[in-house]
């Protein structure tokens, strides 16, 4: 680029931005193309148009339209949030009246299994008292026996014992007399 | 410029090799043809100015043509775009600010809309230009200068009159408060302007270090990559700041409208 320049060169490029220049002769910029006066006007004249037209479409339509939108959503959210709110107060009379219901119907159970119990009870004591008075009997009847198998086994041992004494009494040479035997056999039983 | 001279050292040296014109995207030329640029001439400016326009009715109004109260996705946009200007405009400039809405929404709408068409590869950023720039600032320093009168008569001077200072102090405050006010338009339009044109020009000066590989390889192995890099890098740089400025525009006029309403301190 330099080089071209100083062949084409006529003029320096600080001289050509000084006097008003601000393309070189290859279309490069001078200096800065943001002090170049003149395009001023020409963008000036472009965003004074583009802003206005701007402005209009965003006061006339868009931002009405966001308005619009964003009112009809908070307008939607609190009929919702309303609406919930109902059906919240609904929800709990239901569970208020579930709850009574379970109550009425566990306090009916409770009864049912108290008379019940009840009537068990009586079952059971009936029977165990007839089982008590039966147990009684058989016990009264197993201790008579016993006690007249004691009867009989004693007089057993006495006979056996008169027997023995007198066999023994015989052989030791003795003479033994039938009721001096027994009488000293008795002795002996009740010592 | 240091950019140009730049270029000229850079051309002298590798012959006919780098090119450096990281200026060459601001011309503003016709948009049709050659020619030179009258005020009514349709150039490349005015084209993007147009486009901008064309995006932001997309946006806002085609966008928006289901309204649906489940938003779709451009939809949503367009509504996250309302909602945060409505609520700066609110929440910085106050309740009495929201008639105005309407303008600032169309001057933070073209603005970075203005911003993120530059971005395209080949396009042209009108916010990059301090004429754009410089009528826009002055249309809300006028604005506000001539509301805050009509709203508040003579007392729209307290804005300058310090009342919580001590009194010998006051009217030195009120020199340097004065002063500040006219300079915010100035301060208010090269912001946006010298943002946008110094990241565009960064983005040139690397890409113009790009082609160096097709001159020497060993150089160009690390160059070449590097400069991809610087311009990867730069150019996320810059969708950050088409978003900031066109935001930091917005607040600074949802400021000086505070000022106009409320001018006292």
């Amino acid at each position: 680029m330099a080089t071209e320049a100083t062949q084409t060169g006529h003029v320096s490029p600080v001289s050509l931005e000084e006097a008003g220049v601000c393309v070189d002769s290859h279309g490069g910029a001078i200096g800065m193309p943001q002090l170049c006066g003149e395009w001023m006007g020409n963008q000036i004249f472009w965003l004074l148009l583009t802003l206005v037209v701007l402005y209009f479409v965003l006061s006339r339509v868009a931002l009405p339209r966001i308005e619009a939108i964003l009112a009809e959503r908070q307008g939607t959210i609190t009929n919702d949030l309303a609406a919930a709110e109902d059906l919240k107060v609904k929800a709990e009379e239901a569970e208020q009246a579930y709850q009574k219901a379970l109550a009425d119907a566990r306090a009916e159970a409770q009864a049912i299994v108290a008379e019940a119990k009840a009537e068990i009870q009586a079952d059971l004591d009936a029977a165990t008292a007839k089982a008590d008075a039966q147990i009684a009997a058989k016990a009264a009847e197993g201790e008579k026996k016993i006690a007249e198998i004691r009867e009989t086994a004693l007089d057993n041992v006495k006979a056996v014992a008169k027997d023995t004494a007198k066999e023994i009494v015989a052989a030791m040479g003795g003479k033994a007399d039938a009721r001096t035997v027994t009488a000293a056999i008795n002795a002996r039983m009740k010592g | 410029m240091a950019s140009e001279s730049l270029g000229m050292e850079a051309g002298a040296e590798k012959s006919d090799g780098l090119v450096f014109h990281p200026m060459d995207q601001f011309i503003v030329k016709p948009f049709f043809g050659e020619g030179a640029v009258g005020t009514f001439t349709f150039t490349n400016s005015s084209f993007w100015m147009v486009m901008t326009v064309l995006a932001a009715t997309a946006l806002l109004v085609l966008g928006t043509s289901g309204r649906s109260v489940i938003p779709s996705r451009i939809q949503s946009i367009a509504e996250l775009c309302y909602g945060f200007i409505r609520k700066m405009v609110e929440d910085v400039a106050g309740k009495d600010a929201l008639p105005y809405f309407p303008y600032i929404m169309t001057l933070f709408v073209f603005i970075i809309f203005a911003n993120f068409l530059g971005l395209l590869p080949g396009a042209f950023t009108p916010t990059s230009h301090i004429a754009v720039t410089a009528i826009l600032a002055m249309a809300v320093f006028l604005t506000v200068t001539v509301m805050g009168f009509v709203k508040n008569g003579a007392g729209f001077l307290g804005l300058f009159w310090v009342s919580s200072a001590p009194l010998p102090l006051r009217p030195v405050l009120a020199l340097i408060e004065v002063i500040s006010y006219f300079v915010r338009p100035v301060s208010h339009s090269i912001r946006l302007a010298g943002n946008m044109m110094a990241g565009h020009a960064v983005i040139k000066v690397f890409a113009a270090f790009a082609p160096m590989i097709l001159l020497s390889t060993g150089l160009g192995l690390l160059v070449t990559p590097l400069s991809i890099l610087a311009i990867t890098a730069v150019y996320a740089l810059e969708v950050l700041v088409a978003f900031i400025q066109a935001y930091v525009f917005t607040i600074l006029t949802c400021v000086y409208l505070k000022d106009a309403l409320h001018p006292h301190h």
